[in-house]
This record gives structure tokens, C-alpha cells and sequence, in this order.
């Protein structure tokens, strides 16, 4: 399992957190460079929409930013880096996600230099990049249709990687009650997967002309009424 | 706690693929906001296109540049940020910045004047005074800002102004009426501000060379500085021309209470 708190990164917290006490505006940027992949992750498989979680992303630097600056040198020193911006931005991304959007200030400009950077690595050939980006696509939704309270803990624990009692410590929730959630939201996307495999096998007998794509399991397809079962599952 | 499922383990490599890289937008837009990094849009003035920079501080300054990139680098030498182009200001700063060069002074426009002295901003907002259309001497500010021995100060921090334009430094002229020096390209653009206002930038240095300082009326037997609304309102039968305070005083004048001719007696 990975166990790195946060990835990407390019000091250890120890040293970005002494640049912060030492010079806020100076070494401000270093955090945003380490911490705004991680960051806007959190904020988009909470919300599922790019444009609320590079706002919401945005909003937690900017909260992060002005905590810091009321916070002496031995405050920020103790500071656990990883699991306080996680709760800042699922904070926002809670209220967001209950419509609280004015709290957020946006600022909306059209940058001009822009540029997309390279989402995935050069080695990768264009089938394979398809495939991972369906791939990818499927788990976000599966994801997403998981009820808030199982959805949290899964994207701290899995996507983010926090260990378990920072993730108590975001949520506000005993570690007990995480860990049982995290295996309760991993249940449900058991029961989501496994529902949409014979969703597809029953597409696949149903209509013979395309090539069976998922004719190999095991399992025999479940003709009955497999799409309301997948609603009773993901609703 | 009993071990992984082949499903849970599955789950975690897939979830961990969820990791996506921030948008490009996300690093500027954030430093932006901060006021860490600035943004900037060209806009129109009386004396071609100026660049504005600012941030979520407010308006960090106005430049003359040949284009963008000049501006950038010259934005990154002056205030040691970095400033990135945008298509157009915000709707509603641009809408204050242009009723605030309209001359609508209630209108206020943030600004963000970090990292200058205590005198340089007083100098600036003291500037903010001055209304559309009429100027005042350097001695004026120094007056007004209880620092009247400080003149020399007064003008170098008026070159120092990062927001021309927005802080009217182009309305402060010399003590002696002459139109004087500007920061934003010299005083042919002075000259060029002064008369979109309103404003005959010959007229003026006439009366400077004529060594008039002061008009008055000789119905209210009150003085103003030349440029004052209320000075500009004397009909010419009734306009009186001094070239001193003495000279106001010799006559009886008592100064405006709008344009404040004169240093204020210090409050003793």
C-alpha cells in the first residue's frame, strides 16, 4: 500500500514549514509547488468538478496563508503540514459541495500563458493512455457515488494516502470510526464494480451482434434485471 | 485486523491513479490572489496604453511599456514579482479605476502599496485629494501633509508613485507654477494628462512665467490657488493676480477653504 503522505513533493514539511516561520511570503510559493496536486485531488474526487476544486483548492492556500501569518515560529514548527491543509480544503469542500459558494472569494481570470502541462508520462503509448483515462474515469464516478461519509475517508486514505488518525484528526471522527468506513466505502465499491460487471455481461448476451467483450467470466450472466440492481446499489 | 482482500488491494492501486496534477491556472491564480504574484492587462489613457498590474491586494502599478513582455520584466525588477497577462482587468476594478480618472473621487480603487515608506503613501494619498482638472504645488502636499519644509521629499516620492494615473501625481506642479517633471514618460505626457482634463497646460505656464501664484475676487475678497473651481469661476472684471502670500495679505484677501492657498498655521 503506499504509505507517502503526499507526492510530488519537492522539500520534506520539516524544511518547508521552517521556511514558512522564516519568511512567509518568501517560501509560500514552495508550499503551493509541493502541496497543489495533492490538494486539488482531494478537492475534485470530494467534488467531482475541476472548476469548484481548483477554486476550492485555491481558497485553502489562501486560508492556509493567512493562519500561518497570524502563527508564531514554534506554532508552524508543530504543525503537521499534510493532515491541516487536508482539512482545510475538505472543509471548504464540504461547504461547497451544501452550496455554500459565496463563502468563496473567486478570483476569475483568464490567464494568458496558460499552458496544459503533460498529464501523463512519455512512456505511455496512446492505447494505454486511453485505457488508464477510462479507467480513470470509471473510478472517479464510482467514487462519487458514494454517500459524503464514506467518500471522505476513502479519498484521504487511498487516493490521498494519509495515514489513518491524521485522517481521524481531518474529519473529526474517532479512528476507529474511520477505519470502519474506509472498509464500509470499500464494500459499497465492491458492490458498484461487481454490479456494473453484470451490467456489462448482460449487455453482452443480450445484443450477440458485438463481440462478446466480457463473455469470459466466470459467473453466468444474470439476465434479471441487472440495471435496476445497479440503481439500488449506486443510489 | 484481518488482511487484505484481493478486492481492496485492486481498489487501492486503482484509487491511488485518482492522484491528478493541479490545472496550470491553479500556482498563478493562488499567488495572484495572495498578492505574491501579480496580474496585468493593457488599458487605454490620454496618453496611449499603459499596463496595469495587481493582485488580490489591489492595483500594484501603472507602466508605460512597449509590450508585455518589457512590462513583465520591468514589473519583476521594480517590485521583485512576477506578473502574468491577463485578457482584461476585472469588471469591477476597471469600472473603478475608469470613474476614478473620470474624476469621481468617492469612487475608491484598493490599492497595494507594500514595501514603500510611511511618507511615500501619505504623499500618495494626500495626491488622491487633488481633484480632476486642477493642480496644486508640490509645497501644497508638503503643507497639507504637515511636512512643509519637506518639498524636495514631496516630489521625489511623487516620482516614485507606482500607480500614476490612479494616485494623480501628474497634478502636482511646481512651487513656482511651472508644470514640472512626471514619472510616466516625461512632462510632454504631464502636459498631455493635464489638458485631457480640462486643463491648457500653456495657460498655466504663462501665469507661472508672469510670476502669478494666487487669484482672487475683488466682490468676495477671497484668494485661490489658479486652478481652483472656485478661482476658475471669477469673471475677468473681478480677477485679481497675486505673486505671494505677502501680497494677499498686504491686500485683506482671506484664503479659499476649498483649494487651501496656504500652509495652515501649525498647530502649536
Amino acid at each position: 500500500m503506499p504509505v507517502l503522505s503526499c507526492y510530488e513533493r519537492l522539500m520534506d514539511d520539516a524544511a518547508l514549514l521552517r521556511g514558512l516561520a522564516g519568511d512567509l511570503d518568501g517560501a509560500f510559493e514552495s508550499l503551493v509547488v509541493a502541496q497543489q496536486h495533492r490538494l486539488f485531488t482531494i478537492a475534485l474526487r470530494v467534488l467531482g468538478n475541476p472548476t469548484d476544486a481548483e477554486d476550492v483548492a485555491q481558497e485553502a492556500f489562501v486560508r492556509a496563508y493567512r493562519a500561518l501569518g497570524d502563527w508564531d515560529a514554534a506554532r508552524i514548527g508543530e504543525l503537521r503540514l499534510s493532515a491541516w491543509l487536508a482539512t482545510i480544503v475538505v472543509n471548504l469542500a464540504r461547504n461547497r459541495g451544501r452550496g455554500g459558494a459565496a463563502a468563496i472569494r473567486r478570483v476569475s481570470l483568464t490567464l494568458l500563458d496558460e499552458l496544459d502541462h503533460p498529464s501523463s508520462a512519455a512512456t505511455e503509448t496512446p492505447h494505454d493512455e486511453l485505457a488508464r483515462r477510462e479507467s480513470t474515469a470509471a473510478w472517479a464516478a464510482r467514487l462519487l457515488s458514494l454517500p459524503e461519509r464514506y467518500r471522505l475517508p476513502i479519498v484521504l486514505r487511498h487516493v490521498d494516502g494519509l495515514p489513518y488518525h491524521d485522517i481521524a484528526v481531518v474529519l473529526g471522527r474517532p479512528e476507529g470510526t474511520v477505519k470502519a468506513q474506509v472498509h464500509r466505502g470499500l464494500a459499497l465499491l465492491r458492490a458498484v464494480l461487481e454490479a456494473e460487471e453484470r451490467a456489462a455481461v448482460s449487455t453482452a448476451t443480450a445484443a450477440p451482434a458485438r463481440t462478446a467483450v466480457a463473455a469470459a467470466p466466470a459467473t453466468p450472466a444474470a439476465p434479471a434485471t441487472p440495471a435496476i440492481r445497479l440503481q439500488e446499489v449506486t443510489s | 485486523m484481518t488482511s487484505p482482500s484481493p478486492f481492496d488491494e485492486t481498489a487501492d492501486v486503482a484509487l491511488t491513479t485518482l492522484r491528478t496534477n493541479a490545472p496550470a491556472s491553479l500556482r498563478p491564480r493562488t499567488l495572484i490572489a495572495l498578492g505574491l504574484a501579480d496580474a496585468y492587462a493593457p488599458i487605454a489613457s490620454p496618453i496611449g496604453s499603459l499596463f496595469v498590474a495587481f493582485n488580490g491586494r489591489g492595483v500594484s502599478a501603472v507602466e508605460l511599456a512597449p509590450d508585455g513582455p518589457s512590462f513583465e520584466r520591468e514589473h519583476l525588477a521594480r517590485q521583485g514579482r512576477v506578473a502574468h497577462r491577463v485578457e482584461a482587468l476585472p469588471s469591477g476594478l476597471a469600472r473603478a479605476i475608469e470613474r476614478r480618472l473620470a474624476g469621481d473621487r468617492r469612487v475608491r480603487v484598493p490599492l497595494d502599496l507594500r514595501g514603500h515608506t510611511a511618507f511615500e503613501r501619505e504623499v500618495w494619498r494626500k495626491a488622491l485629494d487633488i481633484p480632476r482638472g486642477e493642480v496644486r504645488p508640490y509645497g501644497w502636499i508638503a503643507a497639507e501633509i504637515g511636512r512643509p519644509a519637506a518639498v524636495r521629499a514631496v516630489g521625489t516620492a511623487l516620482g516614485h508613485n507606482p500607480v500614476p494615473l490612479i494616485v494623480p501625481c501628474h497634478r502636482v506642479v511646481r512651487s513656482d507654477g511651472y508644470i514640472g517633471q512626471y514619472s510616466l514618460g516625461g512632462p510632454v505626457n504631464k502636459r498631455a494628462m493635464l489638458a485631457a482634463e480640462g486643463l491648457d497646460p500653456d495657460g498655466l505656464e504663462e501665469l507661472a512665467r508672469a510670476g502669478v501664484r494666487f487669484v482672487g475676487s475683488d466682490t468676495t475678497r477671497i484668494f485661490c490657488l489658479p486652478t481652483c473651481r472656485h478661482a476658475r469661476r471669477i469673471m475677468d472684471r473681478h480677477l485679481v493676480r497675486f505673486r505671494s502670500a505677502d501680497d494677499t495679505a498686504r491686500a485683506g484677501y482671506r484664503a479659499c477653504l476649498v483649494c487651501r492657498p496656504v500652509a495652515r498655521a501649525a498647530v502649536a
